[in-house]
């Protein structure tokens, strides 16, 4: 039987101005996690639906989370303090597909990086994290604990690689032979890095984002378009994804 | 602990509390939260005569207190239902199944009867009123002659109990509900969702790709409780209540404004295993008011 857990906030921190990285109790959820999983989380207030959050780590009973304030929901979910306890599912849906020995870009924009963490650390990857500016720059310590290889982009050159973090990944195409490519962003970048990996034949896994339901694949409100035919045309991203192969996913 | 057996049309359902069509997939979803032996019975994904993809995302749009939904019925398709899903669902659960069916014309809805008829669900609830489906529910579901020739002519090629479920999107209810009770249907369900549209007003865009959707959840609630008895007082067929159910107290007030069934749906994205909390606060209401069989209850309510 599946649950749905309250779990102890064990740490708040906010990374910057309106991005809160919190880190839970959660022993059961973090048994089974995988990365690219997420959690669906009943932010209080007067939200009815819960929020989707990618698990950002997992690990010795705990899970970590990390979140912008963009409505109601998140601006609820920044109000718990340490000790308080979240009601939340998961890990729902299905994560990134790894496989040993491949070499990979791990490739990440804004608050789409959090997810992929865990694949900079347990893949042999070139990883390429893009933000606006260098005030919104995040998680910079974390991966280059974890990788050697992390490429720092900002939109407008304030800091590390002038330029998008598409840009930057392309480079390094050039010169770089890899396996697969994963992607966490924001739909431009999504759709930006399916057509790289595309004309460069290169295997890819996006995560996708839609708004939620029930989050566990029965009303069918998150779905996605994709190649399939008939029904199979509209994917759950809940379900099916939200990782998908980018081959299967029609922007 | 009181009885809370019902008797719907010739059907048993172990306690009262049903799910709604649409809401809840094919079952097997909310079946890793809670058993589904745990429910009176649940509905199934509403059904087409052919398969169908359904609207663009998004397709969801969080209002106060409630949800707009655009989903356009996408589903396999009624003979994947009965051929594959549901002889699956017969072995699997040991509960009764409510299939939901939305048709263009007559013949399409008598078909899909028809099919159903063959298989082992236990209700066919009729969906005339989705609003989701362009030429589709809501002209079949607004018109009162409509409803009874269609009740009618579904009825003679359908071999199980027949539920007409009823839009909250007409002037008056109770003609359709009477109109449907005319053309011979078992049973009535209701509400389906209210008409509703969310704008970004950033964008000046609405959120759902369809502009408009199906209003569900706690807002609809006093309506639904409304028409419910309105309904109870105008037809003898037995009522399935449904709309923003969220709790026991309101399964008991739906009970009490008429319907012999009660159906749980948009409250159960936030809690999948609500159906654990509804019994329990069940049975304290029955323990409270020394109630020893659920049906005494319905179609109570003492008006001032
Ligand atoms: C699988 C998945 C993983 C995600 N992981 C993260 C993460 O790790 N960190 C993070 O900051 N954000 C993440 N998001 C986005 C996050 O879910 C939204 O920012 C959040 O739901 C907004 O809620 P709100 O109430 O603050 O905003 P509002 O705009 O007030 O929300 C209104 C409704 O729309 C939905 N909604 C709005 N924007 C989105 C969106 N982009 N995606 C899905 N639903 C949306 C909300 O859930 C809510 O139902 C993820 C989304 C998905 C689908
Ligand atoms: C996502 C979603 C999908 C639905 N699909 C159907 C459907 O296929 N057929 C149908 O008759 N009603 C459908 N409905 C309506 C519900 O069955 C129910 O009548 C309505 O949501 C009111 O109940 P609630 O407020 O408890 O959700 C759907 C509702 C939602 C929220
Ligand atoms: S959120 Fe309900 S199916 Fe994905």
């Amino acid at each position: 039987m599946k649950k749905v857990y309250k779990c102890e906030l064990v740490s708040k921190t906010e990374l910057c101005p309106g991005i809160f990285d919190f880190v839970v109790k959660a022993p059961e959820i973090s048994e089974t996690a995988e990365i690219g999983q997420f959690l669906h989380i009943d932010c209080g207030g007067k939200t009815l639906l819960r929020r989707p959050i990618s698990i950002c780590d997992f690990g010795e009973g705990y899970v970590r989370f990390a979140f912008q304030v963009k409505g109601e929901g998140t601006r609820e979910l920044a109000k718990f303090e340490v000790g308080d306890m979240i009601d939340m599912m998961g890990p729902l849906g299905h994560g990134f597909k790894m496989t040993p020995g491949e070499k990979a870009v791990v490739i990440g924009g804004g608050i789409g990086v959090f997810p992929v963490l865990g694949l900079a650390r347990e893949t042999d990857s070139a990883v390429f994290l893009g933000f606006r500016n260098k005030d919104l720059v995040i998680m910079e310590d974390d991966f280059k604990a974890v990788n050697d290889n992390v490429t720092i982009c900002t939109d407008d050159g304030s800091y590390g690689y002038d330029g998008f973090a598409i840009a930057a990944m392309g480079e390094y195409l050039l010169e770089n032979k890899v396996d697969m490519i994963y992607c966490c962003g924001p739909t431009p970048m999504l759709k930006a890095v399916k057509q790289i990996a595309e004309y460069r034949n290169i295997p890819c896994q996006l995560s996708l984002e839609e708004r939620m339901g029930c989050g566990i694949g029965a009303c069918l409100t998150c779905v996605c378009k994709t190649t399939g035919k008939g029904m199979a045309e509209h994917k759950q991203v809940c379900t099916c994804g939200p990782v998908f192969d980018a081959k299967e996913v029609v922007f | 602990m009181g009885k809370l057996e019902i008797d719907y049309c010739g059907v048993k359902f172990r306690n009262p509390i049903v799910t709604a069509s649409g809401t809840f997939g094919f079952g097997y979803e909310y079946n890793d939260y809670v058993p589904l032996e745990e429910y009176g019975g649940f509905a199934a994904k509403g059904l087409t005569r052919k398969e169908r993809a359904g609207n663009k995302p998004p397709r969801i749009a969080e209002t106060p207190y409630g949800i707009l939904n655009s989903v356009g019925l996408q589903n396999p398709g009624v003979e994947t239902f009965a051929k594959y899903i549901m002889p699956e669902l017969a072995k699997t659960f040991d509960t009764n199944v409510i299939a939901n069916m939305s048709g263009n014309t007559i013949e399409e809805y008598a078909e899909m009867a028809e099919i159903l008829s063959e298989t082992d669900v236990a209700l066919i609830e009729m969906n005339i009123s989705c609003p989701n489906v362009k030429h589709g529910g809501l002209a079949f579901g607004t018109n009162a002659a409509v409803v009874e020739e269609l009740t009618r002519e579904v009825q003679k090629r359908c071999k199980k109990p027949l539920v007409v479920k009823l839009s909250p999107n007409v002037t008056d209810i109770t003609e359709i509900a009477k109109a449907a009770e005319a053309g011979g249907a078992d049973g009535v369900s209701l509400i389906n969702t209210l008409l509703g549209m969310k704008i970004d007003i950033n964008t000046r865009r609405p959120i759902l790709a369809n502009n408009m959707g199906g209003l569900s959840g706690p807002a609809v609630k006093p309506v639904a409780v409304r028409m419910v008895h309105q309904v109870y007082n105008a037809v003898k067929i037995p009522i399935i209540g449904m709309g923003g159910v969220a709790s026991g107290a309101d399964v008991i007030e739906f009970m009490i404004a008429g319907a012999k069934l009660v159906a749980l749906g948009t409250a159960m994205f936030a809690k999948p295993d609500l159906i654990l909390d509804v019994k329990r606060e069940i049975n304290e209401y029955m323990d409270r008011f020394n109630i020893d069989d659920i049906n005494d209850i319905i179609g109570t309510v003492e008006l001032n």
